[in-house]
């Protein structure tokens, strides 16, 4: 079994897996794998803890009510798969700085945590724009063979070669 | 049976937590979870990301039509628009370039304890939600149906057996990938 807390596996062997997984969400839950909606309800849960239940009453939460849903349990699960993962293998490390990151920037962690804040928002807001991510649209989608799915994933590497190029050549 | 399963909701909730904890380890164990592979994919130095999203691509395209084929699956294709698909891709593109995590990432990134995921991208998503969720009726009634194309799949809109582009892309991914190979990226 130590195959199990490898540090790493071939890439092939984790692609072919997550084929596998959505495989069996689409069998046994009816469902394709997806992450960003686990975003927007937990958005409108914490609204709502700050505004009252009218948060629930807007046209977008209607559609994705902030409640616990599979989603949400799969993203929540992501964390701690990852966690069990990178402990077993002793690569679980807090860090504040990526090394790519340093390498290009240094070592200011507030620069960093900015930059990911701004994507992080850019990435909200173009998640459900687009109406999913790297996974639902990426994966589960492309491989549904869904137009809108590979139109989107296209742009979202478009977008993100250009940003990234722009980052490190210009900054 | 499987419509069974399908509806109880509390099972189904344990499934997706089972799910995501397999999806988690397995993105873990691919390197993904990490700042430095992505952002590697996207400046066109590191290619594990796109062998990690096309391998599982052919193997869950062949396998999902195949359930359906035999009854055990129905597909679900988004709906989509140029004004939502490609200029919320786009927008997504942005925050990819910036952040170097995707939405499911991110979530991984954490778990492995990347702090800048924590504290700097995972309030800036929370955040982007929120401002797409108070601004959705604008957009809905300005961008997001511009030019629309609905729920349609690649087979339906060439009027083709979907077998007829399941083969020959696979064949053709597995090429690309092998030529990645090659090319030592």
């Amino acid at each position: 079994m130590e195959w199990l807390i490898m540090e790493q596996w071939s890439p092939y062997a984790v692609g072919i897996g997550i084929g596998v997984l959505s495989w069996i969400t689409f069998l046994l839950s009816d469902k394709p794998i997806g992450c960003s909606t686990a975003f927007t309800r937990t958005s409108g849960m914490i609204e709502k803890l700050f505004r009252g239940n009218s948060v629930t009453e807007k046209a977008y939460y209607k559609k994705f009510t902030p409640v616990i849903d599979w989603e949400w349990m799969l993203v929540f699960g992501i964390l701690i798969g990852a966690f069990i993962s990178a402990k077993s293998s002793g690569q679980f490390q807090l860090t504040w700085i990526p090394s790519k990151w340093s390498e290009a920037f240094g070592n200011t962690p507030i620069l960093r945590l900015v930059t990911a804040f701004v994507g992080g928002i850019a990435m909200g807001i173009g998640a459900r724009w687009a109406g999913g991510c790297t996974s639902g649209h990426g994966i589960s989608g492309t491989l549904q063979l869904a137009v809108s799915s590979w139109l989107a994933s296209i742009c979202f590497f478009i977008g993100g070669i250009i940003t990234a190029g722009l980052l490190f050549r210009f900054f | 049976m499987l419509a069974t399963i399908h509806n109880q909701k509390r099972s189904q909730l344990v499934i997706g937590l089972g799910v995501g904890i397999i999806f988690g380890f397995l993105l873990q164990k691919g390197g993904v979870t990490r700042y430095d592979v992505i952002i590697g994919q996207l400046l066109l130095t590191d290619f594990t990301v796109v062998k990690i999203m096309l391998s599982a691509v052919v193997t869950g395209m062949i396998g999902v039509h195949l359930l359906r084929d035999l009854k055990l699956a129905q597909l679900h294709p988004k709906p989509g628009s140029l004004g939502s698909s490609l200029v919320g891709g786009l927008i997504f593109g942005i925050g990819f370039g910036l952040l170097g995590y995707c939405p499911g990432t991110l979530a991984g990134a954490i778990g492995q304890g990347s702090l800048d995921a924590l504290l700097g991208g995972l309030i800036g998503i929370l955040i982007g939600a929120g401002l797409f969720s108070e601004f959705y009726p604008i957009l809905d009634k300005t961008i997001l149906n511009k030019t629309q194309f609905g729920e349609i799949t690649l087979p339906q809109w060439l009027k083709i057996n979907p077998w007829l582009l399941i083969l020959p892309l696979s064949i053709g991914i597995i090429a690309l990938l092998y030529l990645i190979e090659r090319a030592g990226l």
